[in-house]
């Protein structure tokens, strides 16, 4: 079923996202013109990629309803559910 | 003026200089690395009455309770990260709520605010189901033990106190020694070859205040007692008070030296999650132990099981400086008139420093004022000092 | 099970030393956190990845295209015409997989490796299996360190926008990814490395506005014989000019950014020139409009686990770095660093170390030697030619001493903690902080997610900038002396781990006793 639409996106927050196998969740949104997807926890400022290999973890991210994965080191599959984080990823 | 030194920059040395400099005394601390680069910033600033059982310890705890909250307005909450917590023990099985339950009914005898708790979760909404009861300590509270450590130096200096840091105290060259009336001062030997003459010596080498006590010839037995902390990524509020079972207690006080864990569990104003600790008799071997810190999050996962989902960030070490009574050792040195000890605080340094300090201070001030051997007064604000007494270990001492 | 070698790291230098074990007879257990092996020098797409993939064989939506030219050919797509030396890189891993075949070599990537610590006589990492959630030993007779480097980043106002990355992340989007992070880009810091990233994006379709470089490449001649010896770096120097000036991207020396700015990303960046004593000039800030903006001041070794085993280190020019004898060996007993590590030259550097620690560890273990007297000369005179021509690099392109003067109250120095630069001017100026862990312990800079590797090199310069004036100015202050200065921070957890496959592991342990 390789190339048809389900199984080379997956959801950004409700909407689909296309990426190539083997790319990051990071990488894919980039292209997709997505920079950030995190707000901070203090100063709710927008992040996204930063040092791109796993270091910063400025790119954290929720994955199918677990926070705080790193979207750069996490590979895109077909059909993830990803959604921008806000602060810790936790509601208290 | 008469001069004091006080050996160590860690909470218990500059609760004395606060102490000493507010009764103006002309204080002098003298610390080999940095403030608070020993044990005070390898703990966890929990100022606990719920881990004590009523005697000695819990009256001083209790005053020190007391001298922080006078702090905390004086110096400022802020500054010292001052929390009003509370601690929640938890028992998971019957049997081990029943000696809870004994324990809390000793302590409310001893003045403490101990309240059972049936609905757990009521008060801690992400505890795991089914455990079987606790008892709140409203009284628990918490410091940041730097940021403590750093406001009451502050407060000693602006009061005239004099820091020295990177400078190591080795020992004495004169005074000292048999009888000697204190009012000669002791001159003490520094690390970068000079010396100080002091009217009396304040020992806050935390763990290595038995080297300290070594170098002049006033041995304490004061041990390094292994401890790790794990710290969690931030997760926001999702643990309100101090949560810790109830085993915690027995491993506290006892003297084992093998490995023992139970954890206590906490949120943090930075939002992570604080999880201690770990205690064995080890030295000063500060090796990386993973068994440890997979067995404190083992009982962190087991209380909170949300916790399994949230990573492990850093972790630190320490070592609480431990007498084989699980007593701290303070008051004056009879070897060595002009020596005080304030050491050995072992897993409640930060609790107990303050208290610490004003003991220290009016013992000092006492003997400097009337010119004479400062022994240990009896009882001081409500805590039989005795109980603290260097003489205790006289058997060892006197050999 | 337990290997004769566990090697932490698949970059060149973990890479060279595995094939070289493996070619001796040994048993090599190698853990890497990527998907595979290559490190940062060969990075590639994650395994897998047909040879096009693209969805309906067309780019993704959305305005950054990818670039036609990257949907890749044969067996490692994407991005084989970003990469050098490949037919080194494929021998390498070539040599591997023969190793897993006859059950000589296990890999085992996406570990994290959180600690290294001794097992008896070896060692054994744990590592965090970021697929299957759970905790992994893997044990060796000898272990070899090879964690690489990571970018240096420094504060500047606006460096937090999105937009903003480190020079090696947009190497690391466009070698792993095929993903070019911008259409017009800027590419500031210093250091050689700025010159493959600008022509990789040059070269698939982005619009690279320029090269603001601190540096002057012109200081070169003041090292003329370490880069006489090194003909092959200057050899790739002048290919990559050659495709600047293809691609007409400017490069402009002694020039460097001082502010990006923009509404929720990065829209248009501030240049300023670059004065003698490396202050940003008064007067010449220039704006610049750009959609993407990468910034690289050199690499930091990636040293944890070594310093939490206990490792000699020394601060050299890269920051701490792990000190090695001539066998790559460090001052504990059946340890070997490799690469980066041990201080940054490169990959080439990387390889020749690897394959150094290889030889001594075969004959440690009592093998025959793969490789001829001849062989380990040219690899140490190689080792030594490249050291020199990285110490002359690193000469070259220093950091400007001036770069915090960038720096406004509200900057924020740590990203995890959202931490401001008053606050950690307070800490030094006024409360007296003589080292980073008493920055971090006033502040909370370096307390968060990335445990301070983002914001320490700032930090490090901040406590040598603003602490020699506290000490003037402040005599009377809680911290007067000391401070461990150049210490190493440890960190005795390498990489976070979620407690509850810590918690499993403990399971594990015990009924494995
Ligand atoms: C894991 C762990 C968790 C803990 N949790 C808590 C808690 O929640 N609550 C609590 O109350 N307590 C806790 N503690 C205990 C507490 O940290 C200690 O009891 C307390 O910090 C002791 O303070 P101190 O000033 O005596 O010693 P230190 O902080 O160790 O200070 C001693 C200082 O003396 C200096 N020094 C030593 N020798 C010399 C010399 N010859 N010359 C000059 N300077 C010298 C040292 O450099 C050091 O800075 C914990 C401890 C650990 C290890
Ligand atoms: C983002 C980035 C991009 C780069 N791109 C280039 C380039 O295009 N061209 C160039 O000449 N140089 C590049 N470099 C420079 C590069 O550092 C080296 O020249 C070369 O890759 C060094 O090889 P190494 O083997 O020492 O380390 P690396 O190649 O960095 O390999 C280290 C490996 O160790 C792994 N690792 C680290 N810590 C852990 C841990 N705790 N657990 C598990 N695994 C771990 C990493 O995942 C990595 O794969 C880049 C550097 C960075 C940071
Ligand atoms: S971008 Fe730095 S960790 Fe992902």
């Amino acid at each position: 079923m390789r190339g048809a639409d389900d199984t080379t996106t997956f959801q950004f927050d409700g909407e689909p996202i296309a990426f190539r196998a083997g790319q990051s969740v990071g990488a894919a949104l980039i292209a997709a013109g997505r920079l950030s997807w995190r707000t901070t926890r203090v100063g709710e400022r927008p992040r996204g990629i930063f040092c791109g290999i796993g270091v910063c973890f400025d790119c954290l991210v929720v994955v199918d309803g677990r926070p705080n994965q790193r979207a750069c080191l996490t590979p895109a599959l077909a059909g993830m559910t990803i959604s921008t984080q806000s602060g810790t990823g936790w509601t208290p | 003026m008469s001069r004091v030194v006080v050996v160590g920059a860690g909470i218990v040395g500059a609760a004395c200089a606060y102490y000493a400099a507010r009764a103006e005394w002309d204080v002098v601390v003298i610390e080999r690395d940095q403030v608070a680069s020993g044990t005070t910033s390898r703990g966890e600033g929990n100022l606990l009455v719920s881990d004590k059982g009523a005697g000695p310890e819990l009256d001083l705890m209790r005053l020190s309770r007391r001298l922080w909250l006078e702090l905390a307005d004086e110096l400022g909450r802020d500054e010292l990260e001052l929390d009003e917590k509370g601690g929640l023990v938890v028992a998971s099985m019957p049997d081990s709520l029943a000696a809870l339950t004994e324990f809390a009914e000793g302590q409310r005898s001893a003045g403490v605010v101990a309240q059972p708790v049936e609905d757990l979760r009521s008060l801690e909404p992400q505890l795991a189901p089914g455990l079987a009861g606790g008892v709140f300590y409203p009284e628990d509270l918490q410091v940041q033990p730097v940021l403590a450590t750093q406001a009451l130096l502050a407060a000693a200096i602006a009061r005239g106190a004099e820091l020295r840091c990177g400078t190591e105290v080795l020992g004495f060259t004169s005074g000292g020694g048999g009888d000697r009336p204190i009012g000669r001062p002791l001159r003490l030997r520094l690390g970068d070859g000079s010396t100080i003459d002091a009217d009396a010596v304040v020992n806050a080498a935390g763990p290595w205040g038995s080297l300290l006590g070594d170098a002049f010839a006033a041995p304490v037995p004061v041990l390094p007692r292994r401890g790790f902390v794990l710290v969690t990524a931030p997760v926001g509020p999702r643990v309100r008070h101090k949560v810790y079972a109830a085993d915690y207690v027995a491993n506290v006080s006892s003297g084992d030296a093998g490995l023992q864990t139970s954890c206590v569990v906490e949120g943090t104003r930075g939002g992570t999650i604080l999880i201690g600790a770990s205690r064995e008799r080890v030295g000063f071997d500060d090796t990386l132990d993973p068994l440890v810190v997979r067995r404190l999050a083992a009982q962190a996962c087991a209380l909170f099981p949300f916790l399994r989902e949230v990573p492990l960030m850093r972790t630190y070490r320490g070592f609480r400086p431990y007498c084989p009574d699980h007593l701290p050792v303070i008051g004056p040195d009879r070897r060595v008139p002009g020596l005080v000890h304030a050491v050995g605080h072992e897993g409640a340094g930060i609790g107990l420093a303050p208290a610490t300090g004003h003991l220290v201070t009016a013992m000092i001030s006492g003997a400097l004022r009337s010119r004479r051997d400062p022994r240990s007064p009896d009882v001081l604000d409500g805590v039989d000092a005795r109980a603290f007494a260097p003489e205790r270990f006289a058997s060892a001492v006197t050999s | 099970m337990t290997a004769d070698v566990l090697i932490i790291g698949a970059g060149p230098a973990g890479l060279a030393c595995a094939a070289t074990v493996l070619a001796g007879g040994l048993a090599v257990e190698l853990v890497d956190a990527g998907h595979g092996p290559g490190g940062q020098y060969w990075r590639h797409p994650a395994p897998g990845s047909p040879p096009d993939s693209a969805p309906g064989g067309g780019t993704p939506p959305g305005p950054l295209r990818l670039p036609r030219g990257l949907r890749g050919r044969g067996g490692h797509p994407a991005s084989d015409d970003l990469h050098h030396d490949l037919g080194t890189y494929r021998a390498l891993v070539a040599r591997l997989e023969e190793g897993v075949a006859v059950g000589r070599a296990v890999t085992r990537f996406g570990h994290d490796v959180w600690s290294l610590t001794r097992d008896g006589d070896g060692w054994v990492a744990a590592s965090h299996d970021r697929g299957a959630g759970t905790e992994r030993r893997s044990r060796g007779r000898v272990a070899v360190i090879a964690t690489g480097a990571h970018d240096v980043a420094l504060p500047f106002p606006g460096w937090d926008l999105p937009g903003v990355f480190t020079a090696g992340a947009l190497q690391a989007l466009l070698k792993g990814n095929g993903v070019v992070a911008g259409r017009r880009v800027l590419i500031a810091g210093t250091g050689p490395f700025l010159l493959p990233v600008a022509t990789g994006l040059a070269r698939y379709g982005a619009q690279v506005v320029g090269i603001h470089e601190a540096g002057d490449p012109r200081d070169w001649a003041a090292h003329a014989p370490a880069v006489a010896q090194n003909a092959g770096k200057v050899w790739e120097g002048l290919t990559y000019a050659a495709g600047l000036a293809r691609h007409r991207v400017p490069v402009h020396p002694r020039s460097m950014v001082v502010a990006a700015r923009g509404a929720g990303r990065v829209q248009s960046v501030t240049v300023a020139g670059v004065s003698e004593t490396g202050e940003p000039v008064a007067g010449s800030e220039r704006d610049i409009e750009v959609d993407a903006l990468g910034v690289g001041w050199g690499f930091s070794p990636v040293i944890d686990l070594a310093v939490t085993v206990g490792c000699r280190t020394s601060m050299s020019w890269s920051g701490p770095v792990v000190e090695v004898d001539d066998d790559q060996r460090a001052s504990v007993p059946r340890l070997f660093v490799a690469g980066e590590t041990t201080g940054v030259g490169g990959a080439t550097l990387a390889l020749r170390e690897g394959e150094l620690a290889a030889h001594r560890i075969l004959a440690d273990l009592g093998r025959p030697p793969v490789s001829t007297e001849a062989r380990l000369l040219r690899l140490r005179v190689d080792r030594s030619r490249h050291k020199a021509f990285a110490a002359a690099m690193a000469d070259a392109h220093p950091i400007p001493a001036g770069w915090a003067s960038t720096l406004v109250s509200e900057t924020v120095v740590c990203r995890c903690e959202e931490v401001p630069y008053a606050a950690v001017r307070r800490a030094v100026v006024e409360e007296g902080a003589g080292d980073v862990r008493q920055v971090k312990q006033l502040t909370r800079a370096g307390m968060g997610w990335c445990q301070g590797r983002v914001c320490e090199p700032a930090c490090r310069g901040l406590v040598r900038s603003l602490g020699a004036r506290s000490v003037a100015e402040q005599p009377g202050q809680v911290r007067s002396k000391g401070g461990r200065g150049d210490a190493p921070t440890e960190r005795l957890v390498a990489l976070p781990i979620p407690l509850g496959a810590l918690a499993d592991g403990e399971v594990v342990e015990r009924s494995a006793m």
